[in-house]
């Protein structure tokens, strides 16, 4: 192993030293992106009447936006605090899914692994997930993973804050098309997944029934009910499968 | 303490306990096929509603105002690979443009 190391040494030492560096910078460009996003949230989030407080705890502590923006969407729009919290819990399961793809390649326990679940999110996971853990012992996607992790984590709680007290000065969130954002928000995280006619037709089943169901009942509960075409499709898929 | 206190902790808790339990969970809890495509399916179908739901509705209402020509908007920039924040700041001056314009409120 010495000797191993020892021939590829320096050429493999900088190559670390510059894959290093790209994954840091990747890193920081992903928080920057969020930002943005960020700062919307905080603006619509204080500007529909939770508190300054309540708002960058859900940054800091809920910390993944899907959930966040879903909670306070439902809240907002007199959904009620059920629906608002079973949304916004049902959309931050998936996370489960990346903690469990991230398990084996972050090997952390105590204290580490729980900070490691609270950086566990969409973009944590996909810079990580990208790098094959073979060549090196997962050591580059651990890097990408932590690192990609804290730079979020740092920009969209800095993000929060802006918004969330700017949000006062901005005073009608509709002159500045605010309210369009929420929307658009969710349209772009849901955009990577529809990548085939399968996803597509979910998608679009879900907006039908839940705009099928928004007269007849309370906000929040349609878009709550729509968890049933995701176990229709996902009995349909095993079926299928398994017909196969 | 308010509902929106309420509603903001459980949320929290019930959000960090997903990604707690992913990382303490044997893998087979998870694994099976029903499971996994249940969960894959499930941010689509919720987020695609809230999509409908928040740019549709008031309440219980269906409406058509400028936040359908925001999301319009948005799909133009998502087409043309636009990145995220591109995509919202691209349907929140769409809707602003267009209630300025007086076209819709």
């Amino acid at each position: 192993m010495s000797a191993l190391t020892g021939d590829v040494g320096s050429d493999g030492a900088t190559h670390w030293h510059e894959e290093r560096r790209a994954i840091v910078v990747n890193a920081i460009g992903v928080g920057v992106a969020v930002a943005a996003y960020g700062v919307s949230f905080g603006a619509i989030s204080v500007t529909g009447g939770l508190s300054v407080l309540q708002t960058q705890l859900l940054s800091a502590l809920m910390f993944t936006g899907g959930s966040q923006f879903a909670l306070v969407g439902v809240l907002i729009a007199g959904g009620g605090a059920i629906s608002a919290v079973a949304t916004s819990v049902m959309l931050g399961f998936r996370n489960a899914f990346y903690a469990l793809a991230m398990a084996p390649v972050l090997q952390v326990r105590g204290v580490r692994r729980l900070i490691a679940a609270q950086l566990t999110i969409d973009e944590s996971t996909a810079m990580a997930v990208g790098r094959a853990v073979e060549h090196d012992g997962g050591r580059a996607a651990r890097l990408a993973f932590w690192a990609t992790g804290l730079s979020v984590f740092v920009f969209w709680n800095l993000a929060t804050v802006a918004g969330a007290v700017g949000a006062h000065a901005l005073g009608d969130p509709k002159l500045w098309g605010l309210d369009a954002a929420i929307p658009a928000g969710f349209i772009a995280l849901v955009w990577p997944r529809l990548n085939d006619r399968r996803s597509w037709a979910i998608g679009l089943c879900a907006a039908a029934v839940a705009l099928a169901l928004t007269p007849l009942l309370r906000p929040g509960v349609p878009v709550l009910l729509t968890s049933v075409v995701a176990v229709v499709a996902g009995v349909l898929a095993v079926r299928t499968k398994a017909g196969s | 303490m308010s509902t929106t206190w309420w509603a903001v902790i459980i949320a929290t808790l019930g959000c960090y306990a997903a990604k707690l339990g992913g990382h303490s969970v044997p893998e087979h809890v998870l694994e099976r096929p029903l499971v996994r495509q249940i969960s894959d399916a499930l941010p689509i179908a919720l987020l695609m509603a809230l999509v409908a739901v928040q740019t549709f509705a008031v309440g219980q209402t269906l409406v058509l105002d400028a936040r359908a020509a925001g999301l319009a908007a948005a799909i133009v920039a998502l087409l043309l690979r636009a990145p995220f924040l591109v995509v919202v700041i691209v349907a929140a001056a769409t809707a602003a443009a267009v209630r300025h314009l007086g076209w819709a409120v």
